[in-house]
């Protein structure tokens, strides 16, 4: 059934990607490795804005921002040029940011996601190249500002900003677009989202078909969602005020998970956009066959892939390819011989659940290690490794461990400090299944050592072979199998 | 033709202080140059493609390749307006 949008819920992104897989930034050869380092460590005269210098676009930024114009089944243009957005902040150190205007590299695409009613196809306006500005911190709170420190490191690092069309209807398919866009992304390796700062998003936001607002500046998939709600929620209830919404830009307060007016558009920006001197226009359409050779396999074609090659469910196949590199890792141990929907369901639902549950976050793998780190702290990182997957299955399908001890072997590496492989972990916390007559043995030590609770049980309280039972799993550190040990009790007392 | 207003609003745009007398000065200036443009209205230029960029060059790129940064006291070296590596400016807005 068709989604009906019964508020008249429009939803448009403006998405800012730094391309920061590149080893030098836009239009000098800085180095774009400046995350760690210390402040205006990573600068030049060039992206220092000083007077005199001349810039020279990076080729293979370009060569990013076609791959990502064609991922995004964009028509890229024939001709495409630079301009200068005036205006003044100390981010910008020359004045003006340089960016695209009237001639974009990329012009209408589309990406197709899972909408409220299935399939929902989201246009994209345009894609263009643009210079990221320095970084600010401010000194005390920004309403007690008692000054600005600013920092060139990210200044001139390449950025992509892509704007989609007003298709979406609710907050969930923006995070849906965006999950899928950043997926997109890291498929055609132009950028790592792990980084800070890397994702930046406005959301445009309109109901019952009206004026739209404008929030700018969202750093997270999940930030944007609730920014999202929120704001739907403030229009309606202006309207329902017999209120009128403002053309406005508001801020998200992530904290207080609000929106704050910023500015109406009465006073509108006048960026004065003239073309940029310095740099030549680009004629770089004859590249593109090339760069099409070099596209990766992207999400949707893995995932029918996955179904087909590997005869798994799509909810495992949608599950595997929303990072690619989990979908190595899958592959990588598919590629032992093991059962594939074995694999898919403890690389999918365990696994990868576990990592959610930790909030840690894929971000290597090198054909035989998946790395991760935290998503809010970068310090804690971890890896896991394919051997590991596929011993820990082995042992599981043999029957030497029971699934909770699997599940539990996989916390423990996610957790744990040292290397160690699942068969250390399982030995080291006696987790290997109970043998038969070590369970008979802890049956009747237990029956031994609790004469009430015996007499209970024969006196008809059947709650008394609950405990008892609990006793032998105590004595067997949880490795015998609860039913197992339940019917020898029985058979010992009641013959 | 360009009013007063606009000078205004040029002069707040770029962030300089005019006053009165300048502002009716740089008008008829400004003035006098978009005349003297607008003999260009003469010509018929409805055929004739939009010239972006006077020399003909087009594709001019650079390799990914990484170049040595300044140090971090050049930077700054240029500056009484500095803390812990940073450019201190004035809050701003």
């Amino acid at each position: 059934m068709a989604y009906e949008n019964p508020d008249g819920i429009r939803i448009g992104l403006e998405i800012h990607v730094q391309l920061n897989k590149l080893k030098t930034k836009m239009f000098c050869g800085c180095s774009t490795d400046y995350h760690n380092a210390a402040p205006n460590t990573h600068t030049c005269p060039i992206c220092l804005g000083l007077p005199g210098t001349l810039p020279v676009l990076n080729k293979k930024a370009v060569e990013a921002a076609i791959k990502v114009g064609l991922a995004l089944e964009g028509e890229i243009a024939e001709e495409t040029q630079f301009h200068r957005k005036n205006y003044f902040y100390p981010d910008l150190p020359k004045g003006f940011q340089v960016t695209q205007f009237d001639f974009p590299i990329v012009g209408k695409g589309k990406v197709v996601i899972e909408g409220e009613d299935g399939e929902h196809v989201v246009g994209i306006t345009r894609a263009h190249m643009e210079e990221d500005p320095g970084k600010l911190v401010h000194i005390g709170s920004i309403e007690k500002s008692k000054g600005v420190l600013i920092d060139y490191n990210r200044s001139g690092m390449s950025l992509i900003e892509t704007v989609t069309e007003p298709d979406m209807r609710s907050p969930k398919e923006a995070r849906r677009f965006l999950d899928k866009f950043r997926n997109i992304l890291e498929y055609l390796d132009v950028f790592d989202g792990n980084l800070e700062g890397a994702m930046r998003v406005d959301a445009n936001v309109s109901v019952y078909w009206g004026t739209r607002v404008e929030i700018k500046n969202i750093s997270s998939h999940k930030g944007v969602e609730r920014a999202l709600l929120y704001e739907i929620m403030r229009q309606k209830n202006v309207i329902r005020r017999g209120g009128k919404i403002l053309l406005e830009t508001r801020h998200f307060d992530e904290g207080r998970g609000v929106t704050i007016s910023m500015r109406t558009k009465e006073e509108a920006e006048d960026y004065r956009y003239f073309r940029e001197p310095d740099l030549m226009p680009m004629r770089v359409t004859s590249w593109i066959p090339a760069i099409k050779e070099t596209l990766p396999e992207l999400p949707d074609a893995k995932r029918a892939r996955f179904m087909e090659q590997y005869g798994i469910t799509d909810m495992h196949a949608k599950s595997l390819t929303s990072k690619i590199m989990l979908a190595d890792f899958y592959e990588g141990v598919c590629a032992t011989g093991m059962d594939p929907k074995t694999a898919a369901t403890w690389t999918a639902d365990v696994f990868l659940g576990e990592l959610n549950y930790r909030d840690l976050a894929i971000s290597s793998y090198d054909g035989m290690t998946i790395g991760f780190i935290h998503a809010k702290d970068p310090e804690i990182e971890n890896s896991f490794k394919v051997p590991d997957m596929i011993e820990l299955v082995t042992l599981f399908a043999e029957g030497k461990v029971s699934d909770r001890t699997a599940v539990e072997v996989i916390r423990a590496i996610l957790d744990g400090t040292e290397e160690k492989t699942p068969s250390q972990i399982i030995e080291e916390k006696g987790l290997f299944k109970a043998e038969d007559d070590l369970v008979t043995r802890a049956v009747a030590e237990t029956i031994a050592e609790n004469a009430a609770a015996v007499q209970d049980y024969l006196g008809g309280a059947e709650k008394s072979l609950n405990f008892l039972v609990g006793q032998v799993m105590k004595k067997t550190k949880g490795t015998a199998d609860a039913k197992t040990a339940r019917e020898l009790i029985v058979k010992e007392l009641k013959g | 033709m360009i009013t007063k207003e606009d000078v205004e609003h040029i002069g707040w745009l770029a962030r300089i202080e005019i006053n009165e007398q300048e502002t009716v000065e740089y008008m008829e200036k400004l003035n006098s140059v978009l005349e003297y443009f607008g003999q260009l209205d003469e010509l018929q230029t409805e055929d004739v493609a939009p010239t972006y960029h006077v020399a003909e060059i087009y594709n001019v790129f650079r390799e990914d390749v990484v170049e040595e940064c300044l140090p971090q006291e050049t930077v700054l070296a240029n500056t009484e307006n500095k803390q812990d590596g940073a450019f201190r400016v004035p809050k701003i807005g």
